[in-house]
């Protein structure tokens, strides 16, 4: 897979930039790292590498600004090097490693060595979130001048909320200066103790204890306050409820400094599918109804929401494989994203696959400030080339996570990577016949 | 016979399959009132009663049936910290399957248990009881209670007042009730509702008065402060004196109503002694038939390759 080139031309592909508004068929031309033409037609140089993109769409590479990685302590689930390599066969050339790892991420030593493992795996660029709170404790918060210095791109104590406003007051005052977000899990815990999935009628019949929306909502509502209060920009992760999307409505119109995620597993799947008992369906925030999706569908569509992240949360098959009750939340999400949202969103004629591609690749980029995002000459050649109608079915046997716990099991999508590009170099391939060889002819 | 593997609940069964077993029920009581209470049905088959969570009359009762059907019969009782439960039920349940056995009896304190143990496992799964979800067998047991004191269940006014929120015979027969043509409604304090409950098709009521005008059944649930975590009521007392209840609250009721409760009885708090042992109560007999509806739901289920039970002559000469 490692190939490095000096020069790829990806040729007769549907370009797809929204940053520069661009979406036509042409060519893009690579050399160096960086982008260096866009155009109907390019012509190119004897050594260039070509590739065939005839009938694929060609878009910055995707950003993925929620993912657990694991390592350090849990080695077992996943490891920055396998889940950096899954994103890359996701489509993704950038994921942010979430800093709920055991030691977590909340000293420069750990920031760096995050970052040290992840240009070590030789595959999607892996940039550190670190703890808003000193040891995820909710208590004082972390040295987040320095964490940044070292290379941090946000704070978050996600998996936890900052349950005391009063740190979540000094996180978002302190860190409007060091220009980067505080990233809220917003669950209001005294109301969701114990429960398993979401409060309604599927946990009723289930007999499950239900996690109300409500849980959510005061803290989206609390931190979307604080924010206003303070001036910090705030990004409020993994959204599932539609008053959630209203609350964060309602805050952009006066002017707040919120951003919103939503996954793909929210926008895709309700909590009817719980009636089985999968824990594979076990995720926190839970499943909920269907207007909370169509809810995130409609954010999604008018900006609320403004980018699509995965919280990849994987498991290892033994903790799932286990009563309803016992296995912990989450589900794995980087190599499933694509083929869920062109399934669920474009196919479904949501959205347009221009805002798609906003959605997983430039608003990302922008609310971390990376440099990432755009197809636009001179910046870095983060690239992925995607099938939009190439269908397959998710077999968890062939993922490159180390964990399997994918709700989409079995499930038949549309749409899949077929090549990315970091940094110029491409990094996977799913069919290489594409690629012609080294010397290849200009058209 | 039912065409199912494992019986997890009331909700997934159709209304043929509920009459059924509670006619296969009703001939079952016929031979526990005989001389000699057994019958061959289940002779050669072996089945093992998993109980995590402590009971006595539901693991008693499934026993008694068990014998009654001239089944070989295990019983296991264990209890631990919720997670260790969750990964030594599959080991557990996979060790003893691998001895060859025929069913498994569940009672587990987590909902769904026993549908990650049928999941697994290729014998039959009986689900005595698990969280807050299905109690399927007592659901059936009330109904052949209902059934042989008012016959036909089509229209029956029925309430089922307690703690509806944790309670998974109230889930249990809410399934069965409706299923069968029954009105059903719940009664109890709000914050024992559960959500979204009037999609099952029931009818909630925080006033007791407004919910036994009239009505031909009561069913009355234990009050189970175990099962709450944080308090769903002030105290006993303020909630025996609103939801308790008595021989005046009754009154409202049909005179002919029946009175049900599933036990173990808190005398003096969900019911008082004159109502649990006066003239309209039937909870005795609701435990007698809980060892005939057991003894169909074996027969039906695990008995499938069982020779013709002689139900009605052959029996009758041993």
């Amino acid at each position: 897979m490692n190939m490095a080139q000096d020069e790829i031309l990806i040729r007769g592909g549907r370009i797809i930039d929204p940053a520069s508004g661009v979406d036509m068929v042409g060519d893009v031309l690579v050399s160096g790292g960086t982008i260096w033409k866009v155009g109907k037609k390019i012509n190119h140089s004897r050594s260039a590498k070509v590739y065939d993109a005839g009938g694929l769409v060609v878009s910055p590479g995707f950003v993925d600004m929620h993912a657990h990685l694991r390592e350090p302590g849990r080695e077992d689930e996943e490891t920055i090097e396998s889940g950096a390599k899954a994103a890359l066969k996701g489509g993704f050339t950038s994921i942010v490693a979430m800093p709920n790892t055991d030691p977590p991420i909340d000293s420069e030593g750990m920031v760096r060595l995050v970052i040290e493992k992840g240009e070590g795996a030789g595959a999607a660029r892996v940039f550190p979130m670190a703890a808003i709170t000193k040891g995820l404790k909710g208590e004082s918060i972390s040295e987040m001048a320095h964490l940044r210095e070292a290379g941090a791109v946000a704070f978050t104590d996600d998996g936890n909320p900052v349950s005391n406003a009063g740190t979540m007051r000094r996180a978002l005052e302190y860190a409007s200066m060091l220009e980067c977000p505080v990233v809220s899990h917003c669950e209001e815990t005294s109301l969701t103790k114990g429960g398993a999935m979401n409060e309604g009628a599927v946990s009723t019949a289930l007999g499950l204890k239900g996690i109300p929306s409500v849980a959510e909502e005061i803290i989206v509502a609390r931190d979307i306050l604080l924010s206003g209060f303070t001036g910090g920009r705030l990004h409020i992760a993994h959204m599932s409820t539609k008053e959630s999307v209203d609350l964060i409505r309602r805050a952009k119109k006066m002017g707040t400094k919120v951003t919103a995620e939503a996954t793909p597993h929210h926008i895709a799947l309700t909590d009817e599918l719980l009636r089985s008992y999968d824990t594979n369906f076990k995720m926190n925030p839970p499943l909920r109804k269907e207007d909370d999706r169509m809810a995130l569908i409609e954010g999604l569509r008018d900006g609320t929401i403004d980018c699509i992240a995965t919280d990849h949360a994987p498991h290892t098959e033994i903790e799932k494989d286990v009563a309803f009750d016992d296995a912990p939340f989450g589900v794995t999400g980087l190599e499933t994203a694509l083929g869920v949202l062109i399934t669920f969103l474009v196919e479904a004629g949501h959205l347009t696959l221009e805002q798609m591609v906003e959605k997983l690749s430039l608003s990302p980029s922008k609310i971390l400030g990376l440099s990432s995002g755009t197809l636009r000459p001179g910046a870095q050649a983060d690239i992925t080339v995607f099938d939009p109608h190439l269908e397959w079915t998710v077999s968890p046997d062939d993922f490159l996570s180390k964990s399997r716990n994918s709700p989409f099991c079995g499930m038949k999508l549309a749409g899949h990577a077929v090549l990315v590009l970091v940094s110029g170099r491409a990094l996977y391939e799913s069919s290489k016949e594409r690629m012609a060889p080294r010397g290849n002819q200009p058209a | 016979m039912l065409n199912r593997k494992d019986l997890l609940g009331l909700e997934d069964l159709t209304k043929e399959e509920i009459v059924t077993i509670l006619d296969t029920a009703s001939s079952f009581k016929e031979v526990l009132e005989r001389p000699i209470r057994k019958v061959p049905a289940l002779r050669g088959k072996t089945v093992v009663n998993l109980f995590f969570e402590p009971s006595t009359r539901t693991r008693i009762s499934f026993e008694m049936a068990e014998k009654r059907l001239s089944a070989d019969t295990i019983s296991f009782s264990q209890t631990g910290s919720s997670v260790s439960k969750g990964e030594t039920l599959k080991d557990t349940a996979k060790n003893i399957e691998a001895m060859e056995i025929d069913a498994i009896v569940i009672r587990h304190s987590e909902s769904g248990a026993p549908h990650f143990l049928a999941r697994n496992l290729d014998s039959v799964v009986i689900n005595a009881g698990d969280g807050s979800h299905e109690h399927p067998t007592q659901g059936l047991l009330d109904l052949l209670t209902v059934r042989e004191k008012k016959g036909n269940l089509a229209g029956l006014k029925m309430v089922i007042i307690g703690d509806i929120a944790h309670s998974r015979v109230a889930r249990s027969d809410i399934w069965g009730f409706t299923k069968l043509g029954a009105d059903v409604s719940i009664c109890g304090p709000s914050t024992m509702i559960p959500a979204e409950v009037e999609k099952f098709g029931v009818r909630v009521h925080t006033r007791i008065e407004e919910a036994l005008e009239g009505v031909d059944v009561v069913n009355v649930l234990r009050i189970q402060l175990e099962r709450q975590g944080q308090p769903l009521f002030p105290s006993v007392r303020e909630y025996a004196k609103l939801f308790g209840i008595d021989g005046e609250k009754l009154k409202r009721a049909k005179s002919d109503c029946i009175v049900m409760h599933p036990g173990p009885i808190n005398r003096g708090v969900e019911i008082d002694n004159e109502v649990a042992d006066g003239a309209h109560s039937v909870i005795l007999g609701q435990v007698t038939n809980g060892v005939a509806v057991r003894m169909a739901v074996l027969y039906l289920l695990v008995g499938k390759s069982a020779p013709f039970l002689p139900l009605e002559e052959g029996e009758k000469d041993h």
